[in-house]
């Protein structure tokens, strides 16, 4: 992936894109995909994640056995950047990125989830190491993973109020102090 | 006037009395005032030498800083002046009470350590060692063991788990090595025939019947035992400084901070001592007996003068053989890495118990064979 | 209680009458470096139960970064892995130009990479030294901190600043390698490899050493990739993944070197592979020396890199889009990239959505260490406490990073 590919919203197909769209499409579990900039990117909807991840870890071809990250990303305001938000009345989107280090290939999925609805499926049944990553998108975005072991908040002290990276919380809001608990 | 003075300190009773404490009093100076002192700056200049870098040098009186001589000084005052807090919960007396158990043990047990040989001064025998004792190195090993007491009373009396822990291992290691010490020893008991220390050294006035050369094996097992006994790196795990913060004196500032670790060196002297007295033939020059120094410098200053002479430089030379040991300390500790708690375990009750074991067989073998002399 | 107890069911604490001692490792301890607090629970030494506590370091990088300007975020980067600035900058700046879509001139790659480089360098001697300090050998360590010492005065001599570098901006690089440079390096890296043969003579066969670093902190192949590890933690067990080699960025692909591999993934080969990456990057920089062209060190779109100092003050059109530049920022096309490179710990990945506008609209970084700490207590359970030591010290946790 030098600097400078595929600009804007490519159709060329990798060997990658090929195959999801030839096993995920016929389910309907594809809302969108894109290869801006090189990185190929599947969205899918938030109920289907499960499904969708085990294909993506299991099947032979794809063998995505390392999930490298796991964020989300607040779109309040700016819903244009991406053609499906708007239709969904989506607000958060969570994003994955998986790498196979048998096949040297990524993969970026995601999921949008609204504000009402703001639940999506634990995938530390998949990844152990998914754990840490989703506590941090819980922490500071409020998206509930369910079926998540320890959903606590990691980067942040347990008074904390509000989920900080949402657009609609304001830099300098002040926070409850809290004294040490042991 | 003078007469009556002289006559009532030559009275034999007075003269022992004054030589003891004039002995004590010296001893004392040497270990507290020359030692721990000589030894922190040491520590950091040494350290800095190895490491490439220049070390403390700023503290000065007048603006003048010694090469950093007068940081200890500096120390001793600035810790004088801290506050001396003990922390909630602790056992207040025995907080208190466990710097002092540290560090009289260290000072006492130089008592047997002889440094310099037997004089004749102006009619009267003076030998140079605190307490003449039969069982000397028994002694030793008895004192020794209760420094334990001090470190495991500190541990538990701060009411702090990373004390505890410290004071644990503390005395876990300690008293392990305790037992493969005195094994250490016993083949050169059995080379020397005596217990007393005054005894083995001065039988070591013939060079070759040095401990090092007979007996090399058990010197570095006793150097590996005395070093774990003290907590010296490689052995320091109770006062590991980057597992247990400090380890056992966590919770002490101020003058109860600097009784441990003027213990600590102050043992450090003590084990250096023994190793020379034992090991290193003590007060003597290799191929120089006493008869020669004195030979020397009989015709220049009179009998008196050269005995004087003579126990001058045989203090010098015990002296300086107790620096290289302790160099060689602060060297080994500015480069290995520490041991694990369990592996200073396995070493002590594996390793060096078994070979001290298997020395004894050897030296016993040796003596009735009639390879090793008999001094 | 060990394994072998507790399957035959004999509660070795209830029949002697013990518990288990509750220890707080907590974020103000010699050896949590990056303020970390491990909630031990201790069977005597013997750790049963660790719960690893984050965020001590937090410091809302993201949220900051939302606020400036496309080029205001490169301090915020310096200041993830504190150890190796440059890396991150270097990130940073390679994923906006892919957002925009430019391409750097070469003289360019090649000054990126070697102060990538370099900050890897810097990164691994903090590293190693510091597990030698934790471990007791206090000279070792001095010894890498001397070079680093002299590393960072070349540094300085490129960037003016020794440890948050600041170097590299979207569309180029602040300045050009100073004079003496090619000299001053082959002086150092001769007296720094002169210091990586002492402190590897003091260590690597040392019997103490191997004693700690051997089979501590072990992790399989398997649980390594599924924790999500990357980096050098990654290649000592065996997988030989580097982002440099699976995806070359920058003049990788046109620069010979060795990526070493352990076998076990114990500390012990972690320190080896780091010692050897060390000397791979001297390897590294060596090259790009030599092979360095001539040229212009920024990208000639104004748009993107902002003019100099002269022409903004001279000429009409430098100033206005330096103006624009300032007030409005850069404005990127709207889209999302994720753009990968191997920093000191691992992957270091760099997330950003751009809604259009001047300002970032999210900027997400992958911390590496944040996946190595998590697996912390599978490394660490059922080991000694002084076992925690050397593989906190090898998983090389960087506060900065890992909390952002």
């Amino acid at each position: 992936m030098s600097q400078g590919d595929n600009k804007g919203y490519g159709v060329v197909d990798s060997a990658v894109m090929a195959r999801v769209r030839a096993k995920l499409g016929p389910l309907g579990l594809i809302l969108h995909t894109h290869n801006q900039h090189g990185d190929d990117t599947v969205v899918v909807q938030a109920d289907d994640i499960l499904q969708v991840m085990e294909f993506l870890r299991h099947d032979p071809a794809m063998s995505f056995d390392m999930m490298m990250d796991l964020t989300a990303v607040d779109y309040l305001g700016a819903e244009r950047t991406h053609p499906y938000l708007e239709p969904l009345k989506a607000r958060f989107e969570v994003v994955y990125h998986l790498y196979s280090v048998e096949k040297n290939h990524r993969i970026r999925v995601k999921a949008p989830l609204t504000l009402e609805n703001c639940y999506i499926n634990s995938v530390t049944g998949i990844w152990a190491g998914a754990d840490w990553f989703e506590r941090e998108a819980f922490d500071l975005y409020g998206v509930v993973f369910r079926g998540h072991p320890n959903l606590k908040r990691i980067l942040l002290y347990e008074g904390f109020e509000g989920h900080p990276l949402r657009k609609d919380y304001d830099k300098f809001k002040r926070q409850p102090l809290i004294g040490p608990v042991n | 006037m003078m007469e009556a003075a002289i006559n009532f300190l030559s009275q034999p009773l007075v003269f022992e009395i004054g030589v003891s404490l004039l002995k004590v009093g010296f001893i004392l100076g040497l270990t507290i005032g020359f030692f721990a002192p000589m030894l922190a700056w040491v520590e950091r200049k040494q350290s800095a030498v190895m490491q490439d870098r220049v070390g403390a040098n700023r503290a000065g009186v007048f603006g003048f800083s010694v090469i950093g001589l007068l940081h200890s000084l500096a120390d001793a005052i600035k810790l004088i002046f801290k506050e001396d807090f003990i922390p909630r919960g602790a056992e207040r007396g025995l907080h208190t009470l466990a710097p002092v158990v540290a560090i009289i043990p260290a000072l006492v047990a130089f008592a047997v350590i002889p440094f310099g040989g037997k004089y004749t001064l102006w009619g009267h025998e003076v030998n140079l060692v605190i307490a003449d004792l039969d069982v000397g190195l028994l002694y030793v090993f008895a004192i020794s063991s209760l420094a334990t007491y001090g470190v495991v009373l500190a541990g538990w009396s701060s009411n702090n788990n990373w004390s505890l822990l410290g004071g644990l291992r503390a005395s876990a290691q300690m008293f392990s090595y305790e037992v493969a010490m005195g094994l250490t020893i016993i083949g050169l008991v059995m080379f020397y025939q005596s217990l007393s220390l005054v005894v083995i050294v001065a039988k070591q006035e013939n060079f070759w019947h040095w401990g090092i050369i007979w007996h090399f094996p058990a010197f570095i097992l006793f150097l590996t035992c005395a070093v774990a006994e003290n907590k010296r790196v490689p052995f320091d795990t109770p006062e590991a400084e980057s597992e247990l913060v400090a380890g056992y004196f966590t919770e002490y500032s101020g003058m109860k901070f600097i009784m441990f670790w003027t213990a600590e060196f102050l043992e450090m002297v003590t084990i250096s001592g023994m190793c020379v007295a034992l090991f290193m033939g003590g007060h003597h020059i290799p191929f120089v007996s006493q008869a020669m120094l004195l030979g020397l410098f009989t015709d220049l200053l009179g009998p008196n003068g050269a005995m004087l002479m003579a126990m001058l430089i045989g203090v010098g030379v015990f002296i300086t053989k107790l620096v290289i040991l302790l160099v060689f300390q602060m060297t080994v500790r500015w480069t290995m890495p520490r041991f694990r708690y369990d592996q200073i375990m396995k070493l002590g009750w594996k390793m060096v118990l078994p070979l001290s074991l298997v020395w004894i067989f050897v030296v016993g073998l040796g003596i009735l064979s009639g390879v090793m002399p008999r001094p | 209680m060990r394994e072998e107890d507790r399957e035959k069911g004999y509660d070795f604490h209830k029949k002697s009458h013990t518990d288990t001692m509750v220890i707080n490792m907590g974020p103000s301890h010699p050896a949590t470096h990056g303020t970390v607090k491990f909630f031990l629970t201790l069977d005597g030494e013997i750790i049963e139960d660790i719960d690893v506590e984050i965020g001590y370091l937090h410091r809302a990088f993201e949220k900051e970064c939302e606020a400036q300007k496309w080029n205001g975020v490169f301090p915020y980067t310096d200041r993830l892995d504190y150890t190796a600035s440059a890396l991150n900058n270097v990130g940073y700046a390679m994923a906006a130009e892919r957002l925009i879509g430019i391409e750097v001139p070469e003289r360019c790659q090649y000054l990126r990479t070697i102060v990538s480089e370099m900050a890897r360098l810097s990164g691994h001697y903090t590293n190693v030294g510091a597990g030698a300090l934790e471990l007791g050998a206090l000279t070792a360590f001095i010894y890498f901190i001397e070079a680093r010492e002299l590393l960072w005065d070349l540094m300085e001599s490129i960037c003016g600043a020794r440890l948050t570098h600041n170097y590299v901006r979207i569309g180029g690089v602040t300045s050009d390698l100073p004079s003496g440079f090619r000299e001053n390096i082959k002086r150092i890296f001769a007296k720094n490899r002169e210091l990586w043969v002492d402190f590897d003579t003091m260590l690597t066969k040392n019997r103490i050493f191997l004693d700690r670093m051997r089979d501590t902190g072990a992790i399989s192949q398997k649980d390594a990739i599924e924790w999500g590890f990357t980096g050098p933690c990654l290649r000592a067990t065996g997988v030989p993944y580097d982002v440099r080699r699976a995806q070359p960025y920058l003049v990788y692909d046109r620069v010979d070197f060795d990526i070493p591999v352990g076998s076990t993934g114990d500390n012990f080969d972690r320190y080896l592979v780091r010692m050897e990456e060390i000397n791979q990057s001297m390897r590294i920089i060596e090259q790009c020396l030599e092979q360095m062209p001539d040229g212009p060190i920024n990208v000639d779109d104004p748009r993107w890199r902002m003019p100099s100092k002269d022409d903004s003050s001279t000429k009409m059109e430098p100033l206005i889009f330096h103006f624009k530049q300032i007030i409005e920022g850069p404005q990127i096309p709207a889209g999302e990239v994720y753009q990968a490179v191997e920093g000191c710990n691992g992957e270091l990945g760099y997330y950003l959505v751009s809604s259009g506008g001047g300002k970032p609209w999210k900027c997400r970084v992958r911390p590496p260490s944040f996946a190595l700490t998590a697996a912390m207590p599978l490394l660490v359970k059922g080991a000694m406490l002084a076992d925690l030591i050397p593989t906190f010290d090898m998983i090389n946790l960087i506060g900065g990073e890992c909390d952002r």
